[in-house]
């Protein structure tokens, strides 16, 4: 460990004197005396060189240290907008570390490091860390870390500030630091700790990652002092970095899952309902083993891909509901529902539940294992006959085995009898879902379905992932209309619908798949994009190849109808409706605001008939390493 | 405020309809009315924003270019929003009547080669 060449002054206090300036300084106070400046901040206050004594030089800052416990932690990248709270750790990422995993993505708002970082973890099954600056910058994050705590989304961050009041710089210092800053997000994130030394940090930097990826998944935070990243390492730390214990995912009770395969083989209409059940590929074949096994029908809700979309058993299209269903369907009629981490049960089963009070219901999630009780992302609570409180994904594997063995002959040649039954029903809601995307084929602007329709025609052959969400904004259509078969090829959307997080999450996700040479599609939401388009000179600046398509409605058409049908009901016209809703005079021209970031583009588009060559055009760019933007100009919905 | 607006707009895309289909039902009110005046209307009055702009649907169901019955938009059904007389008067909905039964029918969807892959 080398020492320190120059200790007769900090270069927080040299910094403190240069913003606060002599005027400030001399201020009256009570105490004047004792807040007197060192000599050397009161000569660079007057514009004098300091002198030769206060050179302070650092060989092996404490920061160093923290990348080495940061790197054991195999993070790829870290994704930050600079921050001086930050800086020293940021300068060790680049010049100790190589900026070499974890690579440094410039971010250009921290809710957009955050939502990239979601976007990413969904692909990729692990984090990304991610950078935040003191207290603004805490504050810009907060909206996205609430999505990833209700999306259980693994989001490391790191959060700079500077805890020693003496030795923060100046007005900027002391408004961006606090005593607590980790408060801010602490009623939606997993953990947090301000570590006071470097072997604290070590052991902290580990647990947190622990308890992240330790499902329920979600966001947590390690505030890291700007001196403790500053100053040189004392001589003779002894500074280990603990080992990564990980913790198996907690799979169900052996009794309650002997019961539930007791209830699934008995069962004459089971329904599996899977919201966040497939947290890695592996769950998605989990899944379609049991309702094979079963021929059961399965209900994908989407948070992730949790079971291939056109699997005769899957039944997500017939509910009507653009293939997202938030409710069992009424032609379904189950004797039991099975949740697997299912978003928002009561109201998936409340209308089932009143057409067949006796139906019996099961729920496995983790999310029973952790809640926060401010914000309600736990939605409502839901009354269930067998309640086990376990990872899903972990605990299908001893529920398939466990059904093994219950199944009779006769029951298997019932379940036959109704999988075939399933899978002409799945066959004809897809036959309703083409014949509902033809109407309104031609019309201008683009109808959504047409949009999803010619860039399925275009990428079905090749290897693809679609990184924005197939919302209700676009009715659902790929959901409907493309062959989602592998976990990585959807990621669901916001976790607690915040607006903002489509893009960035979007570039997120591109960029896990780039090491992967796949084909992301990104159907962007006008008004999200909005929020913060910087994201777009990320993709640029790090050419992260991404097929972007505007669904440019040119308003946050949800606000639209929803004050169209306030002011109809109180009978007063929706003449001024577009007046805080709409996005018009003007209209934004979104490939000149892609092509101000450094991405190609093209359009405004809003000639279905134009489409096929606009997303060949496109495809060819992204397949040369680079992002690409086309602007659609598209029907509401 | 988002999400409560969100919350009455998937109900209304999931069954519980804007129009049910038997509110459909073919009614002499469209015959009264005028087709270009009945697509400004439907574009000035926000029909479009549940129904599309051809009225093909998206949040509400597709309702071209079969029509709706004027009592019906009078008092829907569902998370649709009444159009009462003070709003748009049986002209403005007959009109919007004949607009809707002008527009053709899409075409067949085994004939888009696309939609079947």
């Amino acid at each position: 460990m080398s020492k320190s060449k120059h200790k007769s002054s900090d270069r927080r206090g040299f910094l403190k004197g240069a913003m606060a300036g002599a005027a400030a300084l001399a201020a009256q106070a009570p105490n004047a005396a004792a807040q007197a400046p060192a000599g050397n901040q009161l000569a660079r206050a007057e514009g004098a060189a300091p002198a030769e004594a206060g050179v302070r030089v650092v060989d092996k800052p404490g920061s160093d240290f923290m990348v080495d416990v940061i790197k054991s932690l195999g993070f790829e990248y870290i994704f930050a907008m600079p921050g001086s709270s930050f800086a020293g750790f940021h300068e060790s990422v680049l010049n100790y570390a190589g900026n070499k995993n974890p690579e440094y993505i410039t971010c250009m708002h921290e809710e957009s490091s955050v939502a990239m970082a979601n976007g990413y973890a969904k692909v990729e099954g692990k984090p990304v860390a991610i950078a935040v600056h003191g207290t603004v910058g805490m504050q810009h994050a907060a909206m996205a870390v609430y999505d990833a705590f209700a999306d259980h989304s693994p989001v490391y961050m790191i959060l700079g500030n500077t805890q020693d009041a003496t030795r923060r710089g100046g007005e900027v210092g002391w408004v961006h630091s606090a005593q607590d800053p980790a408060a801010l997000v602490r009623d939606f994130t997993k953990w947090d700790d301000q570590p006071v030394s470097l072997p604290h940090f070590a052991e902290s930097a580990v647990r947190a990652y622990k308890i992240m990826m330790t499902p329920p998944m979600g966001p947590v935070a390690i505030t890291i002092d700007t001196d403790l990243q500053d100053d040189q390492i004392p001589a003779g730390t002894n500074l280990r970095i603990p080992k990564l214990s990980p913790s198996t995912p907690p799979a169900g009770d052996a009794a309650a899952i002997d019961e539930a395969a007791k209830m699934l083989v008995a069962a004459e209409n089971p329904v599996l309902v899977a919201g966040r059940m497939a947290r890695t590929p592996e769950g998605v074949k989990r899944l379609v083993e049991l309702a094979e096994l079963l021929q059961c029908a399965v209900l994908d809700q989407h948070r992730r891909l949790n079971f291939p979309n056109r699997h005769p058993l899957n039944q997500s299209n017939r509910a009507g509901q653009g293939g997202k269903p938030l409710m069992v369907p009424v032609g379904m009629a189950p004797d039991l529902v099975v949740g697997l981490e299912s978003n928002d049960f009561y109201s998936t089963i409340r209308g089932v539940r009143q057409r067949n009070p006796q139906m019996k219901v099961i729920s496995i999630s983790a999310g029973d294992l952790f809640q926060r009780s401010n914000y309600q992302n736990f939605q409502r609570y839901t009354e269930e006959d067998l309640s086990i409180a376990a990872d899903a994904e972990a605990t299908l594997p001893y529920l398939i085995e466990a059904c093994r063995t219950l199944i009779t002959s006769a029951r298997r040649v019932a379940f036959q009898a109704r999988g075939a039954k399933l899978a002409e029903q799945s066959t004809q809601a897809l036959e309703k879902a083409r014949l509902d995307a033809t109407y309104g084929w031609d019309a201008s602007p683009i109808s959504t379905a047409r949009l999803s329709a010619e860039l399925w025609a275009q990428i079905r052959n090749e290897d693809w992932a679609l990184v924005t969400d197939s919302s209700p904004w676009i009715h659902d259509w790929p959901l409907q209309l493309w062959d989602f078969k592998q976990h990585h090829q959807y990621i669901g959307g916001a976790g607690a619908e915040g607006v903002g997080y489509a893009a960035p999450a979007a570039v997120g996700a591109a960029i896990a798949h780039k090491k992967h040479g796949r084909l992301p599609i990104a159907i962007q939401p006008d008004g999200d994009l909005m929020c913060a388009n910087g994201v777009l000179w990320t993709a640029a600046h790090h050419k992260v190849p991404m097929l972007i398509m505007m669904h440019n409605n040119r308003a946050y058409h949800q606000e639209v109808m929803g004050l169209q049908g306030l002011a109809n009901r109180r009978q007063r016209g929706i003449d001024h409706i577009q007046i805080g809703t709409k996005i018009y005079d003007p209209f934004i021209d979104y490939a000149k605001l892609a092509s101000s970031m450094g991405i190609r583009s093209e359009g405004p588009v809003s000639d279905p008939k134009e489409l096929a060559a606009v997303i060949k055009r496109g495809i060819e760019v992204v397949k040369s390493g680079e992002p690409y933007l086309v602007d659609t100009v598209t029907q509401p919905r | 405020m988002r999400s409560i607006m969100k919350k009455i707009a998937l109900a209304g895309l999931f069954g519980v309809t804007f129009v049910g289909s038997t509110a459909f039902a073919q009614s002499g009110d469209a015959a009264k009315g005028d087709v270009d005046k009945g697509k400004a209307l439907f574009l000035k009055n926000g029909c479009y924003e549940c129904h599309g702009t051809v009225g093909q649907g998206g949040t509400g169901p597709h309702i071209a270019p079969r029509t709706a019955s004027l009592a019906y938009i009078r008092k829907p059904a569902g998370q649709m929003p009444p159009y009462t007389a003070k709003v748009m008067s049986d002209q403005d909905l007959a009109d919007v009547l004949a607009y809707l039964m002008s527009i053709p029918a899409p075409p067949a969807s085994k004939g888009i080669a696309m939609l079947n892959q």
